[in-house]
């Protein structure tokens, strides 16, 4: 079983970790990994993956906007940073 | 006979009666609460004073008068969904502060059909655990044994109404998170088929996993408030457009010549001897009013919780991609925005929420996603054959809930693991997608065991009519923790 690479992962989680958790998390997904890989003992030849358990699929409806009955102002306030009605995120595009 | 320990139906009839107002319901369960919640901290917010004026105002509408609904019923509602105008933080950091600017479906229904909004119960963090241990605000006790876990994830609504704290609650399950912490606490649990119960306002763990259900104080009001919650919802597209059936109606008392399965690799060596006795002894009740018996077998059972891991912590990892720091909830500032990123989550969330998002992230990452998430896919094929092949040999599937009893807290709270199989005989149920209730038969060494009853899909009206049946046929509610 390959060694995970826990910098890498935790990157593309975007997830900071202390050197302590690193070491931890590392440890205990080993173990789990391990536990995972009884997976390998079965074939799985020809079997269809299942995503979900719902018999429904592509359910549409028509693409109008519609009022959702709640104020701005009731999401902003949720916000960590807010002004003039929208959300300020910090600098994305240089 | 005091308030706070009757049930839905009970106090509907002295509701309907006039006998008792919804504010002397509410006042009662709010007086119960202020006496025990100290011992339990089932409740991570309440607000009395709000609670109040909601039974006042169905009192002034009359709405408990029709002896239908849920008129003046007090009901708890689990941190992970949303009512408009309280707090909903998944028991994480994360979210401290967040107040929900909507209803979830489940939660609109509720205030039609009349019910009191209680307040918030406690959880593992996102619903990550099966012993309320991962609360970021602190653990909730089992009714039974202040020592012990109540189970998890929804823990603090299987405890709140064990203790009598709240008429009735809803939790979320996604690996269990109902049925386990119902059987540890000694209440009625149910997990609905995947699609029946809009998950609309409900905080997205594991989304081709989770349900929404009640915990009740018996089989009768499972069936009640699960017939407010249940039916379409153009609001969730997994929601299956089909009529909710009268489920009381379907309580019938009558299990002669329905077929029960047991299957052999639901009663394990490692397994509590005492729980299997006391579950065999409840199949046999069952029997004994003239259900048949009949072994049928899950042969992929042992690779459940593999499966489960991987495919629950993929979508977790997912859905809680959203917590970031721009929207809502905690941001830690950092040089940039990935570094911003980086630190909210790092701060905000728990041990678990991070091994988990760590371990679904890396099952998804290239190089490793057809070995790891691909393969879970596939297995989680074989399982859901299983069931469909076990139920065209019998009507429904008894089980023990839970392998053992309650176990005392921080005895597994560092081994994940030894954690994660606590949940082999619930996470079938989610994996193949049809429902499963837990309802109390017995004790060992005076804690609570649970007999889980599984249905095909859309089958609520056969587990809740079995379920029923052996409750009449025996008398474990009279029994109630000592506070």
């Amino acid at each position: 079983m390959p060694e995970m690479d826990i910098d890498h992962v935790a990157h593309l989680a975007r997830l900071e970790l202390t050197a302590a958790e690193k070491q931890q998390i590392g440890a205990q997904l080993q173990d789990i990994l391990a536990y995972v890989a009884k997976l390998n003992q079965l074939d799985v030849t020809g079997v269809e993956p299942t995503a979900h358990a719902t018999p429904l699929q592509n359910v549409l409806r028509p693409d109008e906007v519609r009022p959702c009955g709640i104020e701005r102002e009731q999401f902003l306030k949720n916000a960590p940073e807010q002004a003039r009605g929208l959300f300020i995120v910090p600098k994305i595009v240089e | 006979m005091s308030l706070p320990t009757l049930t839905i139906h009970e106090l509907r009839q002295k509701l309907r009666a006039g006998e008792v107002s919804a504010r002397e319901v509410t006042e009662a369960v709010l007086e119960r609460i202020a006496a025990v919640d100290e011992k339990i901290r089932g409740y991570l917010w309440l607000n009395p004073e709000d609670a109040r004026r909601q039974a006042d105002a169905l009192d002034q509408a009359g709405a408990c008068r029709d002896g239908r609904g849920l008129g003046g019923i007090p009901v708890a509602i689990k941190d992970v969904i949303n009512v408009a105008g309280q707090p909903g933080t998944c028991a994480s950091k994360i979210l401290q502060g967040y107040v929900a600017p909507y209803d979830a479906t489940v939660t609109r229904r509720l205030r039609e059909a009349g019910a009191v909004l209680l307040g918030r119960t406690n959880m593992d963090e996102f619903a990550m655990g099966s012993s309320t241990e991962n609360s970021a605000w602190g653990v909730t006790r089992n009714p039974w044994d202040l020592e012990r876990v109540p189970g998890g994830s929804s823990g603090g609504s299987a405890a709140v109404v064990a203790a009598d704290e709240a008429i009735a609650a809803l939790g979320s399950d996604t690996g269990g998170s109902i049925r386990q912490p119902a059987a540890l606490c000694g209440c009625v649990g149910l997990k609905p088929t995947y699609g029946l119960v809009s998950r609309y306002g409900l905080v997205a763990f594991a989304s081709s996993l989770d349900q929404i259900g009640p915990f009740t104080k018996d089989v009768m009001d499972a069936a009640i408030l699960l017939g407010v919650i249940a039916g379409h919802d153009e609001r969730d597209s997994t929601s299956v457009p089909r009529p909710a059936p009268d489920y009381v109606a379907a309580l019938t008392r009558e299990v002669k010549g329905l077929r029960i399965g047991l299957p052999k690799e639901y009663f394990i060596p490692g397994m509590d001897r005492e729980v299997e006795a006391t579950v065999r002894a409840a199949v046999a009740v069952l029997e004994k009013q003239g259900a048949e018996i009949v072994e049928v077998s899950l042969p992929h059972t042992e690779y459940a919780v593999a499966v489960y891991y991987l495919i629950a912590t993929a979508e977790a990892s997912a859905n809680l991609a959203r917590f970031d720091g721009m929207r809502y909830g905690l941001r830690v500032r950092g040089e940039d925005v990935v570094e911003t990123y980086g630190r909210t989550r790092g701060q905000g969330f728990g041990a678990e929420v991070k091994r988990r998002i760590m371990l679904g992230t890396y099952a998804l990452s290239a190089g490793y996603y057809d070995a790891y998430y691909v393969r879970a896919q596939k297995v989680r094929t074989l399982i859901r054959r299983d069931v469909e092949e076990a139920f065209r040999r019998c009507d429904v599937i008894a089980t023990p809930t839970t392998p053992e009893v309650a176990f005392r807290a921080g005895q597994k709270s560092g081994d994940p693991l030894q954690m994660y199989l606590s949940d082999i005989f619930t996470i079938s149920c989610n994996l193949a997608g049809n429902c499963g209730i837990s309802v109390p038969c017995g004790f060992v060494r005076g804690l609570p065991v649970g007999l889980q009853i599984l249905g095909p899909a859309f089958g609520e009206e056969q587990v809740l009519r079995v379920a029923h049946a052996y409750e009449q046929a025996t008398d474990w509610r009279a029994q109630r923790p000592r506070l």
